[in-house]
């Protein structure tokens, strides 16, 4: 198997006297979806912070492999080089729409933004490249001018995927992607999501406190508490074995639909 | 401990598994000790003996859902084999995908997704091309009688027999080397069991191993080369 697309070593991170994240080391290679499940509070939005380069770490290092098959600490990035990195390799799915999305400009205008800034400078492509990105998340292709203001959440939700995919990025972030939205709403948001990790073998890290989006999204699981991950490993073994005591209780808190 | 032969698909040994209930004081639920025995390729065994012995548990630490706690769970792969009671998570994800299928009593998918696609689906995953994975499909589900008026439909309004049918033609689709059944015939007629019967001697016609749990004596008596009473390996049963 090729080299991990991405290491995380001994990452910790405290706030005042609390241990957010301590010593959490893992690695995940191209193709592979990882959940961190956890309740609030557990550090689990803490960690994808800190491999998402949306906050420093107080110890340890994230080391990514980038295009050019080498990889790198990405602390040593220099901000061009970081910059780049977010806009094209990575992408990263909010559980707030609105943080991820340019919410008074055009649909078009927020999946064009991220292939603008890849140098593509070429309306009528960038146009056709919004169409069908807006088809492939079900968006009709006549609110293409519209700005995600006037959608709903849901559609909210598929137009900020849309926007991260548009570059192809090997490795995306996943904040609860269906945390908020309603139930028929979610179902198709999954269903979404799952054709799309498939279909491009995109690398996921998904944070999630709802098991069942873990179970049907993730190949491996990091079970959370208290800053320091408890259980690992395969995801339908941690669900369907757990055992740690706080994995049983998590397994057994769910209501079975 | 044996070395498996080039016609073992699967050797089991000395498998072990309890449960230990941290919700319940730290209760340990021993389920089975020292389960040995062989699939060989072409073959069906039946795991057989009362309900509650442990035969659903065996089949999942065989797919990797349970976690064993001692032995080894040798399935053949790439001319070696791979040991599942120690493989890492990618490895079993790889297992699953190219090597080994499991059809469980109760079809668990995503509310809004076709019959046809959930089926298409699992071939895709099993390396089938896309237009391949499609008429493997519709091949599986007209052989176990699935009205085509309710291919495009999601099954989740459909009856438990119909959409058990989804669930076999979705365990089948990917030609797996070993398919791992678990009561899938429970809820079908007559007529359905029988076109399972026949998916199972062609896949087993073809070198496909089977491990699986039948309730349904006639089920059994047609497709069973041998049966292995899991009591034997049970430790409620010696307690």
């Amino acid at each position: 198997m090729s080299a991990p697309l991405l290491t995380a070593r001994n990452l910790s991170k405290r706030f005042g006297a609390v241990q957010a994240c301590g010593e959490i080391s893992f690695e995940l290679v191209e193709g592979e979806a990882l959940a961190i499940v956890g309740e609030s509070g557990s550090g689990k939005t803490t960690l994808l912070h800190l491999i998402a380069g949306l906050m420093q770490p107080d110890g340890g290092e994230v080391s990514y492999r980038l295009r050019d098959g080498f990889s790198r600490d990405l602390a040593t990035l220099t901000e061009s080089e970081r910059r780049a990195l977010i806009r094209t390799d990575w992408g990263f799915v909010h559980q707030d729409a609105a943080r991820g999305l340019r919410m008074n400009v055009s649909a078009g205008g927020n999946i064009g933004e991220r292939l603008m800034a890849l140098g593509d400078r070429h309306y009528g492509n960038i146009r056709a490249a919004a169409l069908q990105w807006l088809a492939r998340v079900e968006i009709a292709a006549d609110r293409i001018d519209d700005a995600p203001s006037t959608y709903s959440g849901g559609m909210r939700q598929r137009l900020q995927i849309a926007r991260n995919l548009v570059t192809r990025p090997r490795l995306v972030f996943m904040d609860e992607p269906t945390g908020g939205l309603d139930v028929s709403v979610q179902a198709g948001l999954l269903d979404l999501l799952r054709g799309l990790i498939a279909d491009m073998g995109l690398a996921v890290v998904l944070v999630t406190h709802d098991l069942s989006v873990a179970r049907l999204l993730s190949n491996r699981i990091l079970v959370m508490k208290q800053g320091e991950v408890i259980e690992s490993g395969l995801t339908d073994r941690v669900l369907d074995d757990p055992q740690a005591p706080y994995t049983q209780l998590l397994v057994s808190s769910v209501l079975a639909a | 401990m044996t070395t498996p032969s080039s016609r073992d698909l699967l050797v089991v040994e000395n498998l072990d598994k309890a449960f230990t209930l941290h919700l319940h004081g730290g209760a340990r639920l021993a389920v089975i000790a020292n389960a040995s025995f062989a699939v060989a390729r072409g073959e069906c065994v039946v795991l057989g003996g009362a309900s509650g012995v442990g035969k659903s548990s065996i089949l999942k630490m065989v797919f990797g859902n349970y976690g064993a706690d001692r032995g080894a769970i040798r399935l053949a792969a790439g001319g070696g084999f791979l040991d599942i009671a120690k493989a890492s998570p990618r490895e079993i994800v790889d297992a699953r995908r190219r090597i080994m299928g499991y059809v469980s009593q109760f079809l668990r998918v995503i509310p809004r997704v076709s019959a046809i696609d959930i089926v298409a689906s699992a071939a895709r995953d099993a390396g089938f091309e896309a237009a391949a994975a499609q008429a493997r499909a519709a091949s599986l589900l007209a052989r176990l009688n699935l009205p085509e008026r309710l291919w495009s439909l999601p099954p989740a309004t459909f009856s438990g027999g119909e959409q058990q049918r989804v669930n076999i033609a979705r365990g089948f689709a990917g030609e797996h080397d070993l398919l791992i059944l678990d009561e899938p015939t429970a809820s079908l007629d007559a007529a359905n069991r029988e076109a399972v019967v026949d998916l199972i001697r062609e896949q087993r016609a073809k070198g496909a191993g089977f491990l699986a749990i039948f309730h349904d004596e006639d089920v059994r008596t047609l497709v069973a080369d041998r049966v292995i009473d899991v009591s034997s390996f049970s430790h409620r049963e010696a307690a």
